[in-house]
């Protein structure tokens, strides 16, 4: 929808801006109840982004390897960076190099002379802002090439691979970029996001999908821009900056150029029941990470709908559309790069479903013009019956392309059975192509009846929206996730998977690369 | 030649007619784009035991995979007769019919402890099964007076799940594998068992399996009582536990 496009759903502007408010209210409380805490991950990432990488011979990263050596000596709370600008100055040593001196039990990062504290924080400072540079020049080169090559039009058709084997997610995503793919994912191991490392180097067995590891970020950034370069079309990737390492995927996905990312805490939280604190720390870096970069971040509103109904549900997913929006922005990623999550679930039988679909994704869409908007296609309700899942996909294709979201992932006839075969996800993006190029421009000729089903429902959506942000405005976001307002799911602030990983920080706790790049979002 | 009436001993596909035989199919095949390869699914078919294959549409997925979309006509025959006297249709009770019969031949509450297990992330099998809200206006057992539920959720390592149906005193474990790769749901079904007769408590608890991937045949095969398959309504799944309950009550072990 262009900028001055008029609203097709006659919303009340006194409503919107009701929402925007309490969601602002919302992610200020969160901002204040997360002040002052660190996290295993968060400086395992900060290790990452100087440059720490591989594993020691147990198999366990080096980033981890560094963390773990200060936690244990207590020092944690002053920031890894601290410890590593010290012995920079000391040892006169790369980060890189510091990190195998530790896993070789040569180095005890907490027991060297310290510096002075002036001297460490300018040294750590140049080392970040040094290495800041450097990716920032990789990603600007990445993003002049994009543009020379092109892109397709809105919406991008965003299409996962999910075999276990990197070198078999290859073949997938040559052949979904050939159907049409522009952004390709790769699935992570079902059971990647409940542990508290990265694993390093490629991978050939995962199960639900594969690894994240950096080797196989490279991999699969290689074999797209190979594509890329035949094709003269730039096809996007993206992996997962959620579960316990958001923050150090969105340091791994930037230094190997990654466009897109899905980063939403809420989704490990509601989940893979990770502490709501920890989620919510973890993300706050990696957003800023990704926005640093220019990383466009998908959010995962579609998920509550799998576990609750998508009718009853509908205000909730609008709510977290406002919250999301204002939690991004706080951690300075533009609207551009804020693509808010939102799906096409509602059951099969449902009478007008459709015209209840149109309302939500429009809804979205005038909510948010800015952000990208990321729809996903029906899941939940999707059986055995990959014809009628077909049928299902192509009402969802002309919804996205008639409102015109940002981009879509593509729905695949097999949901539901296993994770889709190579023709499976081809089948579903013909169908994409067909429907997106027939009604290319259905959305410029189409307005809503005033007062018809479709406004109705998304003025019922919006007020819903209201009254529940404006509930949890009063009690907090935290309180309002262990009441299950979200996902029909509860979670407690003091339970969760990932607690022990918290760090309440000392004064003159340094992270450099947290200032810098909050520094840069606000100049 | 088109039967008058269906034999029930010799049943073969049915398309447009009787004994026609045809089988719709499609696959990938790891071959360029070609009249070779186009050959080749047609002699695949051949070798499958089909007769008359006919390629109806093929096309290239990327360079080295073709996609093939075929008809063919199935020779074979299936004795459906002998196979309808062996039992294998249940006829369910209504929700009303289950807690009256519940309440006549169990008479306590039926503790249910499920979980969608292993790195299996996806809970809606589970919670269709189990939550009040069920599946399609059916409600799940949490909504039955006779059952008392425990629902895990997803990502539940079967030692986790047994430890908690031996803490509630569990009739019935529940395990849902709705997403899988590779058999992994196999080896993950087949673990539970295992360590379910471990424990010296497979003769007290039923044990049920359910997924998209998953039949009675597989889940008996593998130690279980029974498995259900997709369309399994709760009321589907009560049915069973009631009766398996009242059978056992009725034998002393």
């Amino acid at each position: 929808m262009s900028a001055e496009a008029r609203s097709k759903l006659d919303l009340d502007p006194g409503v919107v801006n009701a929402c925007r408010q309490a969601a602002h209210q919302i992610a200020e409380q969160v901002t204040e109840q997360i002040a002052g805490m660190t996290t295993v991950s968060v400086e395992r990432s900060v290790t990452r982004l100087l440059g720490i990488d591989g594993a020691d011979e147990h198999e366990v990263p080096l980033p981890n390897v560094v963390v773990d050596q200060v936690q244990a000596a207590g020092g944690l709370d002053r920031g890894v960076a601290f410890w590593l600008a010290n012995a920079i100055i000391q040892t006169g040593r790369s980060p890189q190099q510091i990190a195998e001196a530790v896993a070789a039990d040569d180095l005890d990062l907490c027991s060297l002379q310290v510096a002075d504290e002036h001297q460490i924080r300018e040294r750590a400072r140049e080392e970040c802002a040094a290495r800041l540079a450097q990716i920032s020049e990789r990603f600007a080169e990445r993003r002049a090439w994009r543009e020379q090559l092109g892109e397709a039009p809105t919406p991008l058709r965003y299409v996962l691979t999910a075999t276990g084997n990197v070198y078999e997610d290859v073949v997938h995503a040559r052949a979904v970029a050939e159907a049409g793919g522009d952004i390709v994912a790769v699935i992570r191991s079902t059971a990647q996001s409940l542990l508290d490392y990265v694993p390093y180097g490629p991978t050939t067995e995962g199960y639900g999908g594969t690894f994240a590891t950096q080797a196989n970020f490279r991999i699969m950034r290689e074999a797209m821009d190979e594509f890329s370069r035949e094709h003269e079309r730039y096809v996007r990737l993206s992996s997962f900056c959620s579960g316990l390492c958001m923050s150090e995927i969105a340091a791994m996905g930037a230094w190997e150029g990654f466009d897109n990312m899905v980063n939403d805490a809420l989704y490990g939280i509601l989940y893979r029941d990770i502490n709501i604190v920890r989620g919510l720390l973890d993300q706050r870096v990696s957003r800023m990470i990704n926005g640093y970069f220019g990383v466009v971040i998908n959010t995962g509103e579609d998920n509550y709908l799998r576990t609750a109904d998508a009718i009853d549900a509908a205000p909730s997913v609008t709510a977290s559309q406002f919250i999301n929006h204002q939690l991004a922005r706080e951690s300075g990623v533009p609207d551009a790069q804020i693509a808010l999550g939102d799906a096409f679930e509602i059951d099969v039988p449902v009478t007008n479903g459709l015209l209840y679909e149109w309302a939500q994704a429009q809804l979205t869409r005038e909510l948010f013009p800015d952000c990208p908007v990321k729809y996903m296609p029906p899941t939940r309700h999707m059986d055995g019956n990959l014809f009628r899942t077909h049928a299902a996909d192509s009402l969802f294709n002309l919804v996205t392309v008639a409102t015109g979201q940002g981009i879509q992932t593509i729905g695949v006839p097999t949901e539901g059975i296993f994770t889709p075969h190579i023709h499976d996800r081809v089948l579903g993006l013909q169908n994409v192509a067909y429907v997106f190029n027939a009604a290319r421009d259905l959305g410029d000729e189409i307005e809503f009846r005033r007062g018809g089903i479709i406004q109705t429902r998304a003025h019922e959506v919006l007020a819903g929206a209201r009254a529940l942000l404006e509930r949890i405005a009063d009690e907090g976001l935290i309180d309002a996730i262990a009441q299950a307002t979200f996902g029909d799911v509860s979670r407690r602030r003091d339970e969760g998977r990932g607690i022990e990983g918290i760090v309440t920080v000392a004064d003159g706790y340094l992270n450099p690369l947290v200032d810098l790049m909050r520094e840069a979002s606000y100049a | 030649m088109p039967e008058r009436e269906v034999d029930l001993t010799r049943v073969r596909p049915y398309a447009d007619h009787l004994g026609d035989g045809l089988v719709q199919m499609s696959f990938t095949l790891p071959v360029p784009y070609s009249l070779a390869a186009r050959r080749a699914a047609l002699e695949l078919a051949s070798a499958m035991g089909f007769e008359e294959p006919e390629v109806v549409h093929y096309e290239q997925l990327t360079p080295g995979y073709t996609y093939f979309v075929m008809y063919v006509r199935c020779a074979a025959t299936v004795d459906f007769a002998s196979l309808q006297e062996e039992g294998f249709d249940i006829e369910y009770l209504s929700e009303d019919e289950i807690e009256t019969f519940a309440a006549e031949h169990v008479r306590r509450p039926i503790v249910v402890v499920g979980a969608s297990t292993g790195s299996d992330t996806h809970s809606v099998g589970i919670d269709a099964m189990l939550n009040l809200k069920g599946y399609h206006g059916h409600h799940g057992l949490e909504g039955y007076r006779a059952f008392e539920t425990y629902n895990l959720g997803s990502q539940v390592p079967n030692a986790a799940l047994l430890a908690k149906a031996i803490e509630v005193g569990a009739d019935a474990i529940l395990v849902s594998q709705t997403v899988t790769q590779q058999n992994l749901h196999v080896q993950n079904l087949t673990e539970l068992v295992e360590m379910v007769e471990a424990e010296g408590r497979r003769r007290e608890v039923i044990l049920a399996c359910g997924g998209p991937r998953v039949t009675n045949e597989l889940a008996k095969e593998l130690g279980y009582d029974a498995g259900f398959s997709k369309g399994t309504y709760p009321h589907h799944l009560a049915s069973f536990i009631v009766r398996e309950l009242a059978a056992r009550a009725a034998v002393p072990r």
